[in-house]
């Protein structure tokens, strides 16, 4: 730090020699000075006796440079890996079912994927370096953990990478025939290949969290069962769900921002229908998120009571408070994206649906409610007398995973049927058995509802590992089974509806484009938020109960300061995937309109969702 | 005030029926002003939401509001305006200034209820066999020892219980020990309050270091009594 101190000290006194000189002057040494300091601290580090175990980097400090450049690199991987998984099931989907537009819509995700992936890796080599320079010690243990998996990786890269090449420059070329087959087929590859891009460095990470060290065997069979560890498959799985959302709200973002600029009826159509897809991929996923991230923590939970309680009742506790917000946003924001749609794009729905929307409203906004209210609060000291501690003694029952389980189920059921309003608005029932079917889905929907809230109040006079094990599993399992109901049920009546209203892209108002960039906005922010949360709950552990940190940065950062970096590195994603949108769009103005005609475009039927044949025949 | 009408009322009967109705539920106490405050922003969050789902009911909601602040001949409205646009600076400025001035009100407190135990007495189980004898002498021992504060019923109201703030532990509540295992306890119980760690200072604990007055083994007995006594079951993973 002397040496820091005295390189700062040396600048100060430049600056004031060059007074008078001209600012240029000032301003070249300044910035000369600047770049030196690095290397200052670098070389004061390296001076002390045995190896380097840290190094610094003055103002911006290691740690901070890390952490941000980490979730940069987390935020942009997570998009890399999750566009491919829904951009090869539009292809699927084109080339099973013969409709174009589909195809269109894969190749322009494709095609920002493409440009995002260099930055990917860009920032994950930036990480590499700094990970290297800065904490030795800490990647001196891990490259002896890891050193197969290390090889691995490398490999999976390569693969990837030619992979995502033939399968973008091949689009064209392989169009038709048995081509078209062998380009599917890449796009498989590419997915499964970034499935283990992915869960390969997961295992880096959550051996920080939950190391199993083997001292004795191969360098392979200790990578093994490092990489085996507690949360190594629970976090695979999250992050694969979350990817698949992240990635489905930034295309959503992209095509609101697309929709609010463009002018050409045919452009406005086109986007409007892209922003549904993302956002009902968003969603999709959205759905299975928590359950997810409940069995995540339950692990870690399990892995280390405390872990857990670091995390869900000490000090990082109030951070789940924000995250129900953000998520609540997100369900928020997804809904009315749908309820926008049903107003605008199916003219004369909204008299029908707008009470079905208001309760969906109301019920969305209670549960958001309990999710929001915390078991201790927030009071003064005299609120906190008045309510005898700084538990409610009615709504302090509400801040408690049973009630938090309970309600974000409900949430999942009313986002569902959201979906469903959407599907069935504009059609009218032909089948003889509607009336039935439709008596059976509300009997369904009502009966879990039940089933969910009578678990999660019964959870509370049952020991907790009934609750963990038996009432949320089963909260889980009974949501899951009205979706497997209602979707082919609806699916079923709806192949012989009539369509009363057609669908008309292009009509949605400005709000809703907004409501896609918010969307995409509440994801990301979420994913820094759940970054800062794995990475504090080690405390100060580089790798917990085997390493220590003893760095000046083995502090957790307070959540106020947290969440400084975190909006930064939202901020500065989005600037970023802004700049690589533009750039990948920056040749789009050029091309002349041929070949794009209205043939390809969207009428009528909602995208995934099946539809009125008759619409599906006209196209 | 047309479709502006019914939302103003429904803020106002929610913040009333939050002030006022729901403190006066038997069992129920008045809420935080925090509390108050959030579920009148999802209040808000909701109408917005609802008057903007079609252009219709926006252009209801938002109409009155744009003519009063940006239309023309408003006649005698004019003065509110300019009242509203010299007024709204100065509140939110009066608000800005009321939360940063420096105050002899203590702040209010985001307490966190469960720090983490350290990585020693994580994983531990209770040695004491669970037996009637056992469970009934734990139950002797937290008499003694305990039920002065936590209370006889295991709720929290022990005679000294009035003395403290926060109070002592209600264990009957379902939210409290039936969250955490049993070695929590004993960490609590063993190192009290001046064992906390410092990751979640200020602490706020008057739970005396029992380790220096009781042997371990008594500590387990009463935790197993505590639960006992609480009807209510440790979390564990089996």
């Amino acid at each position: 730090m002397s040496a820091i101190q005295q390189g700062v000290g040396t600048i100060q006194r430049a600056l004031r020699a060059v007074d008078g000189q001209g600012g240029w002057l000032a301003g070249l040494l300044l910035a000369v000075a600047w770049l030196a300091l690095p290397s200052i601290g670098l070389a004061a580090e390296g001076a002390a006796a045995g190896p380097t175990e840290y190094r610094d980097i003055p103002y911006i400090g290691a740690r901070n440079l890390v952490w941000i450049v980490a979730q940069l690199h987390l935020l942009l991987a997570g998009f890399v890996l999750g566009v491919p998984i829904f951009a090869w099931l539009c292809e699927v989907i084109a080339w099973r079912g013969g409709e174009k537009r589909y195809d269109k819509l894969a190749k322009e995700f494709t095609k920002l994927l493409t440009s995002a992936y260099a930055t990917t890796a860009l920032f994950g080599g930036i990480l590499l370096f700094l990970l290297v320079a800065f904490y030795p010690k800490l990647m001196n243990y891990l490259t002896d953990v890891f050193f197969p998996s290390f090889l691995l990786y490398c490999l999976l890269f390569l693969l990837e990478t030619a992979t995502l090449y033939l399968y973008w420059y091949g689009w064209d070329a392989m169009q038709y025939g048995n081509k078209k087959t062998l380009h599917v087929f890449l796009g498989f590859l590419l997915n499964f290949f970034a499935l283990f891009i992915m869960i390969v460095p997961n295992a880096w990470a959550t051996f920080q969290s939950s190391p199993v060290v083997i001292s004795e065997g191969t360098a392979f069979e200790r990578a093994w069962a490092a990489t085996w560890n507690p949360t190594w498959w629970p976090i695979n799985i999250h992050r694969l769900i979350a990817n698949v959302v992240l990635g489905g709200y930034i295309c959503g973002a992209y095509a609101g921002v697309r929709y609010l600029s463009v002018k050409s009826t045919e452009d406005r159509e086109h986007y409007d229908w892209m922003g549904y897809v993302g956002n009902f991929i968003g969603v999709f996923g959205l759905l299975a998120l928590p359950f997810a991230g409940y069995w995540l923590m339950r692990e870690i939970y399990q892995y280390n009571q405390q872990m857990g309680i670091t995390l869900m009742g000490g000090f990082l506790s109030w951070l789940f408070i924000i995250q129900a917000m953000l998520i609540g946003v997100l369900f928020l924001g997804s809904n009315y994206y749908f309820w926008l749609g049903i107003t605008y794009r199916i003219p004369g729905s909204e008299t029908k649906y707008r009470r079905a929307m208001l309760m969906m409203l109301v019920s969305l906004l209670l549960c958001l409610a309990v999710w929001m209210t915390p078991h201790s609060l927030v009071a003064s000291i005299e609120e906190a007398q008045k309510m005898g501690g700084a538990h409610h003694p009615l709504l302090g029952v509400l801040g408690v995973m049973s009630a938090k389980m309970t309600v974000s189920n409900l949430m999942i059921l009313i986002t569902f049927m959201s979906f469903v309003m959407y599907w069935r608005a504009g059609k009218q029932d032909t089948a003889g058995w509607a009336t039935l079917g439709k008596a059976v889905m509300g009997a369904v929907l009502v009966l879990a509802s039940l089933a969910v809230i009578v678990l999660g109040v019964w959870g509370y006079f049952v020991p907790a590992i009934v609750r963990i094990n038996y009432f949320s599993t089963s909260q889980v399992a009974i949501v899951g089974f009205v979706i497997l109901t209602i979707t082919p049920l609806t699916a079923l009546l709806l192949k012989s509806a009539r369509t009363t209203t057609e669908m008309v892209w292009g009509s949605m108002p400005p709000r809703a484009g907004y409501a896609l960039v918010l969307n995409a906005v509440m994801v990301i922010l979420l994913m820094t938020l759940m970054g800062y949360a794995r990475s504090s709950s080690r405390v100060h552990w580089h790798v917990y109960g085997v390493m220590r940190d003893t760095s000046p940065y083995a502090y957790s950062p307070a959540l106020g300061s947290a969440s400084l970096i975190m909006a930064f590195c939202t901020f500065f994603f989005c600037i970023l995937v802004a700049f690589i949108f533009w750039v990948a769009t920056m040749g789009d103005k050029y091309k002349t309109p041929a070949g794009g005609g209205k043939g390809e475009l969207p009428h009528g039927i909602p995208a995934m969702a099946g539809g009125a044949p008759e619409a599906r025949q006209q196209q | 005030m047309g479709a502006l009408g019914k939302p103003i009322i429904l803020m106002v009967a929610m913040y009333l029926f939050l002030k006022f109705v729901l403190p006066n539920i038997p069992g129920s106490a008045p809420l935080p002003s925090s509390l108050i405050f959030l579920y009148l922003l999802l209040t808000a969050a909701g109408i917005i939401i609802f008057e903007t789902l079609s252009g219709e009911s926006k252009d209801a909601f938002w109409g009155p509001m744009q003519r009063f602040l940006t239309g023309e001949n408003i006649g005698g409205l004019q003065a509110l305006r300019y009242g509203v646009l010299v007024l709204f600076p100065l509140l939110v400025g009066w608000q800005t200034y009321g939360s940063t001035a420096s105050s002899d009100a203590p702040p209010a407190e985001s307490r966190t209820i469960h720090p983490a135990p350290p990585g020693e007495y994580t994983g531990l189980s209770n040695p004491v066999p669970k037996t009637p004898e056992n469970i009934m002498q734990g139950k002797g021992f937290y008499a003694a020892f305990c039920s002065p504060c936590h209370g006889g019923n295991f709720d929290g109201k022990g005679p000294a219980a009035r003395g403290y703030n926060p109070p002592p532990a209600n264990f009957a509540d379902p939210t409290t020990i039936a969250m955490l295992q049993e070695s929590y306890l004993f960490w609590r119980i063993k190192k009290g309050g001046v064992g906390l760690p410092i990751e979640g200072a200020p602490w706020k604990s008057a739970m005396p270091r029992w380790e220096v007055e009781l042997p371990d083994e008594w500590i387990w007995k009463i935790i197993m009594g505590e639960y006992d006594g609480a009807h209510q079951s440790p979390r564990t993973w089996e």
